[in-house]
């Protein structure tokens, strides 16, 4: 194994500043554009309608039809007609169908850091809160938006209507964007002061009932990140301090005798600020069963298990 | 107490305090959601539901708020509530004053609901269900200061069935009608088109919910006429003639000759049974 001298962890003002300066600005923010590049345009997919007359999709993320025949449907949405004691028509069960399928591939929680609007407002908080330097911290339990989730499939059980969309936050404001904005505002600068100054990532990682059911649905997803090259790792703790959900990212950075090199918790939101934000590349998107981990014995354990990848790709 | 069984404890008691904590967390939120949706799910009477929305609860547990139905919707009746009206959070209604619904033969909305929160069942736009029309302020409405208005009733989409004119006497002038518009309940479809047509400075006719424009007269009142033709003739047997409670030697024919005084048809002969009569009368 490669000898790297062990750094000093990096101050959180001064995060991804190592990456800029080696890998530059494309290959350090890359994961980070095509995020907010694919939440604001699935926003604008739904605008261009009312705005300019072009109809390419119609609806909201509750429900939506795409070119006029593809629907998809929100399947926490739908799940609450369902403990609401409502049996939807078929063209909402099959948009659900549809999306399940896609997060069971591409990552549950990829709806979090790819498709949910909230999560640039709670991005813009956390750096807000790295810039500033804040360390004011609730305690909260990771777990609450668990237990949350289940409340909310509870309530609407017991009083037949689907609860939750009374004050869920993410529909709300999607919601807001599109048909129009009324307070919502109001709810967007709630969540940006509850994580910038009151608990970091208090929304997204611990309180958010939707993040939480998709993290379920992304149990078994194919794309997941891969630590391919932890032999070229500096120990900088970038990608720890940059991870929305830090928890997720220790297992695959041992050492030595690490379970896995693949990013396995289901609550990793395949958001890639890791691979971004490492200056020397450790992290990939990869597919779930090449983990290094099992067949690591060298520095070039990474290459080797690439190509015998390929191999089996191209034989 | 060996050092793995005192850990064991430890780590039971961690797990159980977690699971509590957890609890109450999620019993919070519930409650806390529970009571507030209990409020929010209160619809004011000047909303009006897209049609095809049979029952405001099941309508509650249906709908996804995805505002396609909005979208269909040709005349931009139907709009999604936003934050902060007293509308249930994102649900698709209307306000008649502003713009009512048109009432499109395809029904649009119905068509792209994804859940059928609104009724595919429904097919004939007539027979939609979305409120009531109620002529509700008689003093502003100028049809009864005995104008000639008569535009809620040439508006109305199931014109001379929803809302007829039913005259009466002007006795003010004593020659002249008024035409009253007048609303059937089982032909209105609560499309609001009168409501928003209504000439004068605030709708005196308006579309409520059919609970609140509703009486109910009871089982216990049944029409005699109506039972009658249903049964196709008298449901007491035979049907009895109906006896008036009258003096002696006069009776009463309904729909007929009136009060009958006997004596005056049965008395064929100028003379009566009483001699003394007979002189009495010979002497005026």
């Amino acid at each position: 194994m490669a000898v790297v001298e062990k750094k000093k962890a990096t101050p959180t003002a001064d995060l991804g500043k190592e990456a800029l300066r080696v890998k530059g600005f494309w290959r350090s923010y890359k994961w980070l554009i095509l995020r907010r590049f694919s939440q604001i345009g699935i926003l604008a997919l739904f605008l261009i309608g009312p705005w300019f007359g072009i109809w390419i999709v119609k609806g909201n993320l509750a429900s939506s039809l795409t070119l006029d025949v593809l629907p998809l449907t929100d399947p926490l949405v739908l799940l609450q007609t369902l403990a609401a004691g409502y049996l939807p028509e078929t063209t909402a069960v099959l948009g659900a169908v549809i999306v399940l399928a896609f997060y069971l591939i591409i990552g549950g929680r990829a709806y979090c850091s790819w498709v949910c609007p909230i999560n640039i407002v709670t991005d813009a908080a956390q750096w807000l809160r790295n810039k500033l330097n804040i360390k004011s911290q609730l305690k909260l339990s990771r777990a609450n938006r668990y237990w949350f989730l289940g409340a909310v499939l509870a309530v609407s059980a017991a009083l037949g209507i689907i609860a939750w969309e009374f004050v869920n936050p993410v529909s709300m404001v999607q919601r807001a964007l599109i048909f129009g904005m009324g307070f919502a505002w109001a709810v967007i600068v709630m969540i940006f002061l509850l994580d910038a100054f009151i608990s970091r990532r208090a929304w997204c990682g611990h309180l958010c009932p939707v993040g939480a059911f998709y993290s379920l649905l992304g149990k078994t997803s194919l794309i997941r990140v891969n630590a391919v090259a932890l032999d070229r790792c500096d120990r900088c703790m970038e990608c720890f301090a940059v991870c929305p959900e830090q928890k997720v990212i220790t297992p695959v950075l041992k050492k030595t005798g690490r379970p896995t090199s693949i990013i396995k918790d289901i609550n990793c939101t395949n958001c890639g600020r890791c691979i971004d934000i490492c200056s020397t590349d450790v992290f990939r998107f990869d597919l779930r069963f090449n983990d290094l981990a099992r067949s690591e014995v060298g520095p070039n354990a990474a290459e080797s298990t690439k190509q015998s990848h390929q191999r089996e790709v191209l034989s | 107490m060996s050092d793995s069984e005192q850990r064991a404890r430890q780590s039971r008691r961690r797990f159980l305090i977690g699971l509590i904590k957890g609890a109450s967390a999620a019993g919070i939120a519930g409650l806390g959601i529970g009571l507030y949706s209990t409020q929010a799910r209160s619809l004011p009477a000047t909303a009006i539901r897209p049609p095809g929305v049979n029952d405001e609860d099941e309508f509650l547990a249906a709908c996804i708020r995805c505002g396609l139905c909005v979208r269909d919707c040709p005349y931009d009746t139907l709009k999604l509530a936003e934050v902060g009206e007293d509308v249930p959070l994102g649900t698709p209604w209307f306000e008649a004053r502003k713009i009512p619904c048109e009432m499109c033969e395809d029904i649009p909305c119905v068509k792209a609901c994804p859940t059928g929160a609104l009724d595919p069942g429904l097919t004939d736009i007539d027979e939609a269900d979305m409120g009531l029309a109620v002529l509700i302020d008689q003093e502003n409405c100028i049809a009864f200061q005995g104008l000639r208005c008569e535009v809620c009733y040439n508006v109305c989409p199931v014109r001379g069935k929803a809302i007829t004119l039913e005259l009466r006497p002007n006795k003010r002038t004593g020659k002249h009608a008024f035409f009253i518009p007048t609303v059937h309940s089982e032909h209105c479809t609560g499309c609001g088109k009168c409501e928003h047509a209504c000439v004068v400075e605030i709708a005196t006719i308006k579309v409520l919910p059919r609970h609140l424009a509703m009486g109910e007269m009871g089982d216990y009142y049944r029409l005699g006429w109506e039972e009658k033709q249903k049964a196709g003739g008298s449901l007491v047997t035979p049907d009895l003639e109906h006896r008036y409670t009258l003096p002696e030697g006069q009776s009463y024919d309904y729909e007929g000759q009136g009060l009958i005084r006997e004596q005056e048809n049965q008395d064929a002969t100028p003379f009566g049974n009483s001699a003394l009569d007979t002189l009495n009368r010979g002497f005026k």
